[in-house]
């Protein structure tokens, strides 16, 4: 079990917001971080800092063991197969976007079809439709279910010969669903496609095996992991990120440079052009070291009893409409109070120290298919407890006496 | 903080009963403005003749704030010059940054000043007038 003594490690749940205890129910946007993650980095800046994979110092290569050997967890983490497979970028954005700059015209081309879903976060849709429009392939949709949840009889209809890229969160950031990765792999991978997975939502709160799943690529990002924002991850087989051409070029990731031919560094360091994101990926490294220090399998069984009693505790609010499939695994649950716009929900829950999303959670063609233009967003993690959703169920009640008495 | 600074009963009353909802149906002036951070939406639509706002009227998705203000904003423009519209424009955007202003005939708008203790509504408050100052611009340059 986790210990209620675990938020104590977060130094900043520990203050008021607004004369409440701050109760952050923000998390699938970013995570807090522990104060090992904190101390991490900040050792980093005032012990090892220096450039990494250059100098001859005696920091250069603290800060070089420092960087690799976060390189070393993150694979081991996510059951890559070796430190080759895995390239630090910015966030998930980043490193989607790599596969689809480079990987994607090398694959896709006119007549060829790439299949994500309406559900996608913009990140995972708007590569791929700019991909797309670039190549004249097709942007095709496997359908949703009424509760956000794809049949993979869908799937199978979807994807075809033709299909080249599949893409698709693992976890929705706004339905709460977990979608069957392993076996969409297997149908992509029946057809010739590659499958590229979102893992921005599943990396903070499950136990992910990219070698298990079968992925080709899979992408995330530090800061939802209780690292610091800026720090992210790319994974890819080995032998595609070997035959794709690098996004970015400059220092750091040549091998020699002439007047007017250069070529690259191996794996993973030929898409790290520039000085890396040194201190973020120590940060990775540590955070990475509190989660598994918990298990993520108890972080998940966390998560999944928080979500049961949210979705319970919710339910009983007259007027509130849930989104998304009951029994869901994940600690994100997206809702509507009646007519109170959502943006009004978040500031009268902010007003009692409550922080949730109010918004259309950067899915735009989902709020569409949801035919609403926004909602409101409560998601936890590991910190989070009963009695804080008791907290967030009493404010919304709140909420809504407050607006049918000015609505009248 | 306090919640009733911001949602106070006359904003509220324009949220229940928008003024000059809904739109024309000759091709009047059309400005269409989301707020691409929240999702909040605005189709305004003037009637502009002879330097004088002859009419406003708005459709949209949004808020309390953002939709409250358009109400205020088409009542408070109607009539008004162009060069009164968006002076009304500027004292808005000075309001929202904490300073007195004086709307004159049209007091309503002042409700709205309880924003500015609430950053993160600011931009719902000012969609509106967003709105308001696109559409006089392209406006004048049709001229």
């Amino acid at each position: 079990m986790i210990s209620s003594s675990i938020r104590e490690q977060f130094p900043i749940l520990n203050q008021n917001i607004n004369g409440h205890p701050l109760v952050y129910l923000d998390n699938a946007a970013t995570s807090q971080k522990p104060r090992q993650v904190i101390e991490a980095v900040k050792s980093y800046y005032e012990w090892d800092n220096a450039n990494v994979h250059r100098g001859v110092h005696t920091l250069g290569s603290r800060a070089t063991d420092a960087y690799e050997g976060a390189r070393e967890k993150l694979a081991k983490f996510i059951n890559a197969r070796s430190t080759q497979e895995i390239i630090f970028t910015r966030g998930t954005t980043t490193a989607l976007n790599i596969v689809a700059s480079s990987y994607g015209p090398s694959v896709v081309g006119e007549g060829d079809e790439i299949v994500i879903t309406q559900m996608e976060h913009h990140s995972n849709l708007i590569p791929w439709q700019q991909l797309a429009k670039k190549t004249g392939a097709t942007l095709k949709y496997i359908p949703l279910q009424p509760d956000g949840t794809i049949l993979l009889v869908d799937a199978e209809k979807t994807i075809t010969d033709q299909t080249k890229i599949v893409a698709i969160a693992y976890v929705s950031n706004v339905m709460g669903v977990t979608h069957p990765v392993k076996e969409l792999a297997a149908i992509a991978h029946r057809h010739g496609a590659i499958i590229v997975v979102d893992g921005a939502q599943s990396t903070p709160h499950m136990k992910v095996d990219v070698q298990d799943l079968d992925c080709d690529f899979y992408a995330l990002s530090g800061h939802k992991m209780l690292a610091p924002t800026g720090i992210g991850a790319l994974y890819g087989k080995k032998a595609l990120l070997e035959a794709m051409e690098p996004v970015e070029f400059g220092g750091e990731m040549i091998d020699d440079v002439g007047l007017y031919e250069s070529t690259w560094k191996e794996l993973p360091w030929k898409f790290e052009g520039g000085t890396p994101i040194i201190a973020g990926a120590v940060g990775l490294g540590a955070a990475i070291d509190f989660l598994q220090e918990i298990g993520l399998d108890e972080i998940h069984r966390h998560e999944t009893k928080l979500a049961a009693y949210a979705e319970h505790r919710l339910s009983e609010i007259s007027g509130l409409s849930l989104y998304g499939p009951r029994n869901r695994e994940v600690g994100v649950i997206t809702f509507n109070l009646g007519d109170v716009h959502p943006h009004d929900v978040a500031t009268v829950l902010d007003a009692e120290g409550i922080a949730i999303r109010a918004g259309h959670h950067c899915c735009q063609p989902l709020m569409r298919w949801l035919e609403v233009s926004s909602t409101a967003r409560a998601s936890f993690y590991l910190y989070n407890n009963e009695s804080e959703i008791d907290l967030l169920v009493a404010a919304l009640i709140k909420t809504k006496e407050y607006f049918a008495y000015e609505l009248g | 903080m306090n919640l009733d600074d911001l949602y106070r009963r006359v904003i509220m009353d324009h949220y229940k009963n928008p003024r000059n909802r809904g739109s024309f149906d000759d091709d009047a002036l059309k400005i269409e403005l989301n707020n691409p951070t929240c999702g909040d939406r605005i189709t305004l639509q003037l009637k502009v003749e002879d330097g004088i706002v002859k009419d406003a009227r708005y459709s949209g998705e949004g808020c309390s704030i953002s939709m409250s203000s358009a109400s205020m904003m088409t009542e408070a423009v109607k009539g008004k010059t162009v060069k009164e519209a968006l002076d009304f424009a500027e004292h808005f955007s000075s309001m929202m940054k904490g300073e007195t202003v004086d709307f004159g005939d049209y007091e309503d708008i002042e409700a709205l000043s309880g924003v500015n203790k609430f950053p993160a509504r600011i931009k719902c408050a000012t969609l509106a007038w967003n709105a308001l100052r696109k559409g006089i611009d392209i406006e004048q340059q049709h001229k």
